[in-house]
């Protein structure tokens, strides 16, 4: 079907700039309603626990160590952006933030140090181009996810994508998911490779099967999986959930949650804990007759609103098309990690990794005329690492987008490897952060970019993930070198210190890393580096980083590593700390020459 | 006469279309405040020319009071002043006429880079002047020094407005300040948003009624000029301009105020 459509309007050769989103997810009473409740707030009206519920339940969050300021995390259901969104946001961000957005690993936009007063005025910006940050943070359904290859990927089933938007419409402002226990969240993928289906409360594989000769469309569902404090692994809910079963589904799971969960104990209330606490088998059977249920009493009004028509593909008009007989610098190296075949031949999905996924307001900009010219869906997608997705990218037009990035220094490569880690917004601008976890993110892009490590294959399907505090932000838990941020101390002094966790992964044999060490925030980089250098002396042929710890975790490795524990002892010179004579800068964060100490504030994750 | 020139005081942006017309009518004297070399390339017909820098290289005035002579200003000139710099540069020079007790000045209300995207007429001939004579009577009340401030401090019903961008703000700024970024003052086409926007905008803030409000920025008081005329251009009628902003102040060595723990900076892009 899209197919047909591709090779019919390819001759057309258009500028699709007119693509618009079908869904306005914003309401502008909202903003108003914002600034009142801001007014009677600083008056006294409100307390604070209420305004605080109020605040989350519209998407801005608390700000690091002030009550002055906010953060306002912006929803991209199933990551979807169009260009006239993109320049909005870039506005935005020059008039009421820091001048740069920041992509967040859930397909959010958030917008930093917004003066709280302000806030409202965001919101107004926003519903001008149809998007809202409601339920964004709070006791509500998240930002539904979709991978940012669904429709492309040539592993997938079908697109999952107008699945992701349907539940993601039907459930925003719902008031069945106003005051839930805890926050709660959807993964739509389009297979088991590019998923994290797994580590979420809901998370879903398209799947096709075949009855008397009827296809029918379905999805593998997996309930229970988060990264946290504890981290789970989510439970395959049946053999096949049929598509129409989907929403009854998802209600039911999310009544259970609501009637069980724990509402008193802020550390456990995600659902994981309930399906743990509880035993798989009994949560399992409580859905399935839960659905029975909703399925008996609901039937008439409930139906996922799914408009599965295939966005127009139309190749953008090449204005100037000079043609070039040499590529530009650096070219080969970034089609080769930042870039995606499509199943649709001749296009390629292309990658933009972001410094920990920090953008500017002119980049924004720019990169808004950019995907109108080079995108032949004429928007862009959000990806799960901090990183934006262009696709139905013209094979013909990859050298020429490239050049134009180049441009706006949004070519780094290395997108798909590595050397893109995640780090959450730490000390930048979270209350519990504990250490500078985005800037030490970038602090490794650099140096691994520079060693070009995107380069080698054996190192490309790993990941680095970074989180400040145990909290996962950063998604530590998943990544084949996780780390997530405290305080070393030596005698009175203070110095920011990670435990570094090995070997987790979120594919399809997904597991949590295990802890290995605690390695001091200044010998992040050259640890990890050791154990590059480690890999490369013992690993077999064809072996990749990620398959080596993966089986020194599992206990499965023959060489002189065998097991995590020997790890650590090999890492061992890095946790002991110098004097602070001979090596103060070992006592400071990164982005700080002061003298390290802890400070957090109240967290918002349970509010 | 007079009830008019009171109404013209009011306005502080003059639209294209007026503009245009008192061009046609001959009765405006306009500024570009561009440098000389981009107005010596073209600029909007009649337009004499006033660099900032010219003007900011000795802006006693005395001394400006001779420039603007040399401009063919006196009292009863109309006068709108345009640049290509969201309009910061232009309510710089706006603000110095103010100072010296010239009542009928605006700012365009868009900025020369628009004018011409729209594909309005522009000249490349620079017109006579006749010199003129202007008065001079200061206008004190709309000028704030370092040691206004410092005084001010005591006073209750104060506000002190910071329009560098917020990572600025954010590291250093006088105690007490508000963070309003000049940005947040104009839309995509216009220097200042409308007014019913702007109002509400500022109010939400706490910026209204009759306090007494002081803007600043970073060093000679453009983008806080530009500040000026917006809080003007929604009525507030007692607005002064730090027009020696923050340098001069932390050249004096006077407290500065930060937001303390937290590594904002690590979250910009740039
Ligand atoms: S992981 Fe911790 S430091 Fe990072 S954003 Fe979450 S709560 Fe903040």
């Amino acid at each position: 079907m899209i197919f047909l459509i591709l090779t019919v309007s390819d001759l057309k050769q258009s500028r699709p700039d007119s693509a618009k989103p079908n869904i306005n997810w914003a309401k502008i009473e909202e903003a108003e309603d914002f600034a009142k409740t801001v007014k009677l707030y600083r008056q006294g009206k409100y307390n604070d626990d209420s305004f605080r519920r109020y605040r989350l339940q519209h998407g801005a969050y608390g700000t690091r160590m002030t009550s002055d300021y906010a953060m306002v995390r912006i929803k991209l259901p199933a990551g979807e952006v169009y260009p006239h969104q993109l320049e909005k946001i870039a506005q935005l961000s020059e008039q009421f933030s820091i001048g740069s957005a920041h992509f967040s690993t859930r397909e959010n936009i958030q917008l930093h140090w917004v003066i709280l007063e302000d806030v409202s005025e965001i919101f107004r910006g926003l519903a001008e181009v149809g998007l809202t940050s409601r339920e964004a943070c709070g006791n509500s359904v998240r930002n539904v996810m979709c991978s940012p290859l669904s429709g492309v990927c040539s592993d997938e089933k079908f697109d999952s994508t107008p699945y992701a938007l349907a539940t993601a419409k039907f459930f925003l402002r719902n008031p069945m998911a106003q005051s839930l226990p805890r926050k709660f969240k959807f993964n739509f993928t389009c297979c088991e490779k590019h998923g994290m289906v797994r580590m979420v409360d809901v998370g879903l594989i398209p799947q096709i099967r075949e009855i008397d000769g009827v296809t029918q469309k379905g999805f593998k569902i997996f309930l229970g999986g988060g990264l946290g404090n504890r981290s789970f692994v989510g439970h395959q809910l049946e053999e096949f959930t049929a598509d129409e079963d989907l929403l009854y589904t998802s209600i039911a799971v999310l009544r259970i949650f609501d009637r069980l969960g724990d509402r008193k104990n802020l550390a456990r209330n995600r659902m994981r804990y309930l399906v743990n606490d509880m035993g798989w088998d009994k949560f399992q059977n409580l859905v399935l007759k839960e659905r029975a249920l909703v399925k008996a009493t609901q039937s008439v009004v409930t139906h996922l609103d799914i408009d599965d028509l295939p966005s127009e593909i139309k190749r953008p008009i090449r204005i100037t098309d000079e043609s070039r007989n040499s590529n530009p610098d650096g070219y080969a190296r970034w089609l080769k990690t930042n870039t995606v075949k499509q199943k649709q031949s001749g296009y390629h999905s292309v990658f933009i990794t972001l410094e920990a996924g920090d953008i500017t307001a002119n980049q924004l900009t720019v990169l808004a005329e950019i995907i109108k010219d080079f995108s032949s869906e004429g928007k862009a997608r959000a990806g799960f690492n901090q990183n934006i997705a262009l696709r139905y990218v013209h094979e013909d037009d990859l050298s020429k987008l490239y050049s134009q990035l180049l441009g706006i220094g949004l070519a780094k490569s290395g997108a798909l490897t590595m050397t893109a880690p995640v780090g959450c917004s730490g000390t930048t601008s979270c209350n519990l952060a504990l250490t500078n976890s985005h800037r030490l993110a970038k602090e490794i892009q650099r140096k691994f970019l520079e060693l070009k490590l995107d380069e080698d294959d054996d190192l490309s399907d790993s990941s680095i993930k970074i989180s400040g505090c145990p909290n996962s932000c950063g998604q530590h838990g998943i990544a084949t070198i996780g780390f997530f941020g405290g305080g070393g101390r030596v005698g009175k002094e203070m110095y920011p210190n990670y435990q570094m966790l090995l070997g987790g992964r979120s594919d399809g044999e997904t597991m949590l890393g295990l802890t290995c060490t605690r390695i001091p925030a200044k010998r992040v980089i050259s640890a990890i580096l050791k154990i590059i250098e480690l890999f490369k002396e013992h690993k077999k042929s064809n072996d990749t980083l990620k398959e080596w710890i993966h089986r020194i975790a599992n206990g499965k490795e023959d060489g002189d590593i065998k097991s995590i524990n020997d790890m650590r002892k090999i890492l061992e010179p890095f946790t002991i700390p110098p004097t602070k004579e001979d090596d103060p800068d070992f006592y400071s964060d990164y982005g700080s020459d002061t003298s390290y100490h802890t400070k957090t504030g109240k967290g918002e994750c349970a509010a | 006469m007079c009830s008019l020139s009171q109404e013209k005081t009011l306005k502080n942006t003059t639209d294209i279309d007026s503009l245009r017309s008192q061009i046609r009518d001959n009765s405006i004297r306009v500024i570009d405040v561009r440098r000389e070399e981009d107005y010596k390339q073209n600029h909007i017909p009649t337009a004499v020319n006033l660099p900032l820098a010219n003007l900011l290289s000795d802006d006693s005035p005395d001394r400006v009071l001779k420039l603007f002579n040399s401009l063919g200003i006196d009292d009863e000139t109309s006068v709108v002043v345009y640049d290509d710099t969201f309009g910061a540069l232009a309510s710089r020079v706006a603000w110095t006429l103010e100072y010296i007790g010239h009542s009928d000045v605006s700012l365009l209300e868009t900025t020369y880079g628009k004018w011409k995207s729209l594909g309005l007429e522009n000249d490349t001939e620079i017109p006579e002047v006749q010199t003129k004579q202007h008065s001079l009577h200061l206008k004190p009340e709309i000028l704030a020094t370092s040691d206004y401030l410092e005084h001010s401090k005591e006073k209750k019903d104060v506000i002190l407005i910071d329009n560098r961008e917020r990572l600025n703000y954010l590291e250093q700024h006088i105690p007490g300040a508000i963070s309003l970024p000049y940005r947040t003052l104009a839309t995509n086409d216009k220097i200042l948003r409308p007014r019913e926007d702007m109002k509400r905008l500022l109010e939400n803030r706490g910026i209204s009624g009759d306090s007494e409000i002081i803007t600043y920025c970073g060093s000679v008081g453009t983008l806080s000029g530009l500040a000026y005329y917006a809080l003007k251009s929604v009525g507030l009628p007692n607005v002064k301009l730090y027009v020696r902003s923050f340098k001069e102040w932390k050249n004096l060595q006077k407290p500065i105020e930060k937001q303390e723990d937290a590594s904002y900076w690590d979250l910009s892009a740039e």
